[in-house]
C-alpha cells in the first residue's frame, strides 16, 4: 500500500519479510484507529447539532454509513488483491484477500443491523426493501458464499485460490446486481430509504462521517494485518522461518520458566 | 448525563446501534489475537516435539 | 479467438467437432440417466404446486404472484440440476483428461453447459406454460414468460457452471453451490419476473427482454473462461 518503491513491494510480497513488518505496522494502525474513533464519536454526539426533524436518533448514521462505505470498500480490494493473487501467484495477495472477508462481512451486517435501528425511529419499520438496503442485503451474501466456500475446501492453497476466483466473479456481478436492484425498487415504487437527508447536510456532519469513516478503515487495516499474520503462520508452518520464530519463543519461555 | 443518555427519547435505537457495532468489533479483534495464540502453541508444541525427537 | 490460431495445431474443424462431440456425449449420457432430468422437473412442479397451497387458492392472488412463484421455481430446479455437471467427469478422470485435449477448456466448457441447458433448462421452459395456466395466468402472459425463461435459464446455467466448477469434490458442495450462485442469478430474476408483471400491467416490456438477451450474451462470453479458470483450480 505505502510502498511506492516497486522493489520494496516484491520484498514484502513474500510471507516471510511480510509477517515482521505487519507486526511492526500493526500499533501504529490501532493508534490512529482509537485516536480517529474518539475524535469521531465525540464529533457524532456533541459537535453535530441535533436533527430537528429526526431528533437524535440520526446520530446512528454515523456509523450506518461509514459500516456501508467499509463493506463495499472491503469487497473492491478484496476482488483486487484476489487479482493480483491470481494473476501473478503471489500467496500473500491470496491471503490479504481472505484475511479481509469476515471483517467484511462484519461491516456489511453491522450497516444493516444499524440501517434497522435508524430506520425504525424514523420511518416507523426496521426494514424495508430499498435499493440500498436490498443491495448491502445481497452483498452480505456474496461475502457469506465466499466465506463458506473458503472453509469448505481443506487444502489451504485451492481454498485461497477457488475463493479469489469467486471474489472476482462476485465483483464483476456486484454492478449488475446493484443496478437491477435499483431498477426493481424504483419499478415497484418502493421506499426510497436515503441516509444522505437533506442537500445541505450540514459540512459538520459530513467531516464526523469521513472522521468514522478513516476510523474503521484504520481499524479494519489493523485487525486484518492481525488475521493474515495468523494466516501466514498457519500456512508457513513447515518452513524454516517460522519454525525458528517459534523455536525462539519456546526458548524465551522456557528459559522465563527456569529463573 | 442521564440526559445524554436518553438520547431525546430515542436511546434504545441509538445504543442498539453503537452498543452492537462497538461489541462487534471488540470481539473480532480478541477472537482474532486469540486465534492467533492458539496457532503460536500447536507450532510450539510441534517445535518441542521436533526438538526431543532430535535429542 | 486469439487463443484457437495461437493453439497452432487446433484448427477451426477439430476445435467445432471437439465441441460437437462434447455436446452429443453428455446429451447420450444425460438420456441414458432420464430419471435425473425427470426429478429435477417434478421438483419444478412440486414447488410451484405449494404456493397455492401454502399462500392462497384465490386465482387473483396467484396471478399476481405466479411470475415470481415459476421464476424462482426454476430458479432452484436449474440449481439443484448444477451437481450433475461435472462431478461424475470428475470422479471417473474424465475431466482430467479435458484438461490435457488441445482444444481451449472454455470451449469444451460452453458444449457441456449447452448439453445440461438441453436436457435441465429446455423441459422447464415447455413445462412452464402448464403452470402458469394452473396459477391463473392468461395466455400471452404465458408466451412472454415462456420466452423470458428461454433467455433467463441459459444465463442460470451459464452462471451456475462456475459455482459447480469451483464446488467440485468439495464436503457439502451440493448446498454450498446454492450460496455461491444464487446471489449471482438475481439479476436475470428481476428482469425475468419484471417482464411478464410489466406486460400485464400493459407497459413495454420490449427492455426487460433485450436486456436478458444481453445478460445471456456477457454471460456466454465470460463464465466459460471463468468456469475453465475454476476447473482448473479445483482439479490441480
Amino acid at each position: 500500500m505505502a510502498f511506492k518503491n516497486s522493489i520494496a513491494w516484491y520484498y514484502f510480497s513474500s510471507p516471510k519479510n511480510f509477517y515482521p513488518l505487519a507486526g511492526r505496522l500493526i500499533p501504529w494502525f490501532w493508534g490512529l484507529s482509537v485516536i480517529l474513533l474518539v475524535v469521531g464519536l465525540y464529533m457524532s454526539f456533541f459537535v453535530a447539532p441535533t436533527d430537528y426533524k429526526q431528533g437524535e436518533s440520526y446520530r446512528i448514521i454515523f456509523i450506518h454509513v461509514p459500516a456501508a462505505w467499509m463493506s463495499m470498500l472491503i469487497y473492491l480490494v478484496m476482488a483486487v488483491y484476489a487479482i493480483i493473487g491470481l494473476a501473478w501467484k503471489l500467496r500473500m495477495a491470496e491471503m490479504m484477500a481472505s484475511a479481509l472477508a469476515p471483517t467484511g462481512a462484519m461491516f456489511t451486517f453491522l450497516a444493516l443491523w444499524t440501517g434497522a435501528f435508524w430506520g425504525k425511529p424514523t420511518w416507523g419499520t426496521y426494514w424495508v426493501w430499498d435499493a440500498r438496503l436490498t443491495s448491502e442485503l445481497i452483498l452480505l451474501f456474496l461475502y457469506i458464499g465466499y466465506i463458506s466456500l473458503q472453509s469448505a475446501i481443506d487444502d489451504p492453497r485451492r481454498a485461497a485460490r477457488a475463493s479469489a476466483l469467486l471474489a472476482i466473479v462476485g465483483v464483476i456481478n456486484l454492478p449488475v446486481i446493484y443496478w437491477s436492484v435499483k431498477w426493481w425498487n424504483t419499478l415497484h415504487q418502493g421506499a426510497s430509504v436515503s441516509p444522505t437527508m437533506e442537500p445541505k447536510m450540514a459540512s459538520v456532519m459530513v467531516t464526523a462521517m469521513l472522521v468514522m469513516t478513516f476510523a474503521f478503515w484504520m481499524y479494519t487495516i489493523a485487525v486484518v494485518l492481525m488475521r493474515v499474520r495468523r494466516t501466514v503462520l498457519e500456512r508457513e508452518s513447515q518452513t524454516s522461518w517460522v519454525k525458528a520464530l517459534v523455536g525462539d519463543r519456546v526458548e524465551n519461555s522456557s528459559a522465563g520458566e527456569k529463573q | 448525563m442521564s440526559e445524554f443518555f436518553a438520547m431525546g427519547g430515542r436511546g434504545f435505537y441509538v445504543w442498539m446501534s453503537y452498543g452492537v457495532t462497538a461489541l462487534f468489533m471488540v470481539v473480532e479483534v480478541i477472537a482474532v489475537a486469540r486465534s492467533k495464540k492458539t496457532v503460536l502453541k500447536r507450532l510450539a508444541r510441534m517445535v518441542r516435539a521436533e526438538a526431543r525427537g532430535n535429542s | 479467438m486469439s487463443k484457437i490460431n495461437g493453439a497452432g495445431e487446433v484448427n477451426q474443424s477439430s476445435l467445432f467437432a471437439a465441441w460437437r462431440a462434447m455436446v452429443v456425449r453428455d446429451l447420450t449420457l444425460a438420456m441414458r440417466r432420464r430419471a435425473d432430468v425427470l426429478t429435477t422437473l417434478f421438483f419444478f412442479i412440486i414447488v410451484v404446486s405449494l404456493f397455492p397451497l401454502g399462500v392462497s387458492p384465490e386465482m387473483a392472488v396467484l396471478r399476481e404472484i405466479a411470475p415470481g412463484v415459476i421464476w424462482v421455481a426454476a430458479l432452484l430446479a436449474s440449481m439443484l440440476s448444477l451437481g450433475r455437471l461435472f462431478s461424475d467427469d470428475y470422479q471417473d478422470g474424465t475431466l482430467e483428461q479435458m484438461l490435457l485435449l488441445p482444444q481451449p477448456l472454455s470451449v469444451l466448457v460452453l458444449a457441456k453447459v449447452l448439453a445440461h441447458w438441453l436436457v435441465s433448462g429446455v423441459p422447464l421452459v415447455l413445462l412452464s406454460p402448464l403452470l402458469g395456466m394452473q396459477l391463473g395466468l392468461g395466455g400471452d402472459a404465458i408466451m412472454l414468460m415462456m420466452l423470458t425463461l428461454l433467455l433467463g435459464t441459459p444465463v442460470l446455467s451459464l452462471i451456475g457452471s462456475v459455482g459447480a466448477a469451483l464446488t467440485l469434490g468439495v464436503r457439502g458442495g451440493g448446498v454450498l453451490v446454492s450460496l455461491l450462485v444464487l446471489p449471482l442469478y438475481i439479476p436475470v430474476l428481476i428482469f425475468g419476473t419484471g417482464a411478464v408483471d410489466a406486460a400485464t400491467s400493459g407497459m413495454a416490456f420490449e427492455g426487460h427482454l433485450s436486456l436478458l438477451g444481453a445478460f445471456f450474451v456477457l454471460a456466454a462470453l465470460l463464465t466459460p473462461l471463468a468456469t475453465a479458470a475454476a476447473l482448473r483450480i479445483s482439479v490441480e
